[in-house]
């Protein structure tokens, strides 16, 4: 699976950073002129709390994840581990 | 490590519970408030970021130096960290962007410089699980450099103009209404994702430990 995750992450970094790259050019010319955000109409103003909340449930789903990667793998470590010793003193007898 | 593993883990899992109460309570910035509060975690994940990065270099140098079985291992966890942390940090740092510069991510040079970190340590992991027989040595060389992008990374914001804040906006913040109270706020943030730095890495050594081991019996049985 984690072979399967890695390949997928690589193909999809392969095809999207110069993707990334093209659709996040400098802004042209008329894009250029600055205006803080405190001065935008409300109608236009981001809401900073689903982007809070959104870092840190990403951070904790992130977190997760990767821990439960390392337990599955560490898990099927071991098994693979002790399947061989079993098979080694199995031989031996 | 062993004996002071589990209690370290209850430890951390308390200071990750108690953090977002204390980043709640911590005073709002004046000028970009409630949005301001994605930093504590943002400066955080870049110190691990940082103290994973240390370490790589150092284990990566030892094991292409001296041939340590033991800092090959812990080069390779502590490789995964980085690109683990790093995310995060570019993904935080993204959302803030989004609130703070009305964009979402900005081909400035701290951000490019920090994406191609991330784009470093994928490669050293594909290296490692791809390369083959010699694949460690290869992807020892590439910690080396990966560590040595991190001073460039950190005074990029100095030496460039740039849209992100310069490194000396830290020493202001004590200057600030409430300042004092968010520094502890960000110490406490850092040291918590230092220990969960230090319990992830030792737990990712122990699977490289045990792959070593495997390999080990399987090559005794084929002899």
């Amino acid at each position: 699976m984690l072979r399967r995750l890695s390949i997928g992450i690589t193909t999809l970094m392969i095809v999207t950073a110069p993707t990334l790259a093209l659709a996040l050019q400098p802004p042209s010319a008329a894009q250029e002129g600055f205006r803080p955000l405190s001065e935008l109409p409300p109608g236009q103003q981001v809401p900073a709390a689903p982007l809070l909340i959104g870092s840190y449930a990403f951070f904790l789903v992130l977190m997760m994840f990767y821990l439960w990667t390392i337990w599955r793998r560490i898990g099927r470590v071991e098994k693979e581990l002790h399947d061989l010793v079993r098979r080694q003193a199995a031989v031996k007898r | 490590m062993r004996k002071i593993f589990l209690p370290l883990v209850v430890v951390t899992a308390a200071m990750f519970v108690y953090a977002p109460i204390a980043i709640a309570l911590a005073p709002y910035e004046s000028t970009m408030l409630l949005v301001q509060k994605i930093f504590y975690f943002h400066f955080a994940t870049w110190m691990a970021v940082t103290a994973a990065l240390t370490v790589c270099g150092i284990s990566s140098a030892v094991y292409l130096f001296k041939g340590s079985p033991v800092a090959d291992r812990i080069g390779a966890a502590s490789a995964e960290l980085v690109a683990v942390f790093t995310l995060f940090g570019l993904v935080s740092g993204s959302l803030w962007a989004r609130k703070a510069w009305g964009i979402w991510w900005d081909w400035e040079p701290r951000l490019t410089m920090a994406f191609m970190l991330e784009l470093i340590f994928f490669g050293y992991i594909i290296v490692r699980r791809f390369g083959g027989p010699g694949a460690e040595k290869l992807a020892a060389a590439m910690g080396i450099f990966g560590a040595a992008t991190a001073p460039f990374i950190y005074k990029s914001t100095d030496w460039w103009r740039t849209i992100h804040p310069k490194t000396s906006v830290m020493r202001t913040l004590t200057d600030t209404p409430g300042g004092t109270i968010m520094w502890n706020v960000v110490i406490f943030c850092s040291v918590t994702f230092l220990i969960l730095f230090a319990l992830v890495l030792a737990a990712r050594v122990r699977l490289e430990q045990l792959r070593g081991d495997l390999d080990r019996l399987y090559l005794a049985a084929e002899d």
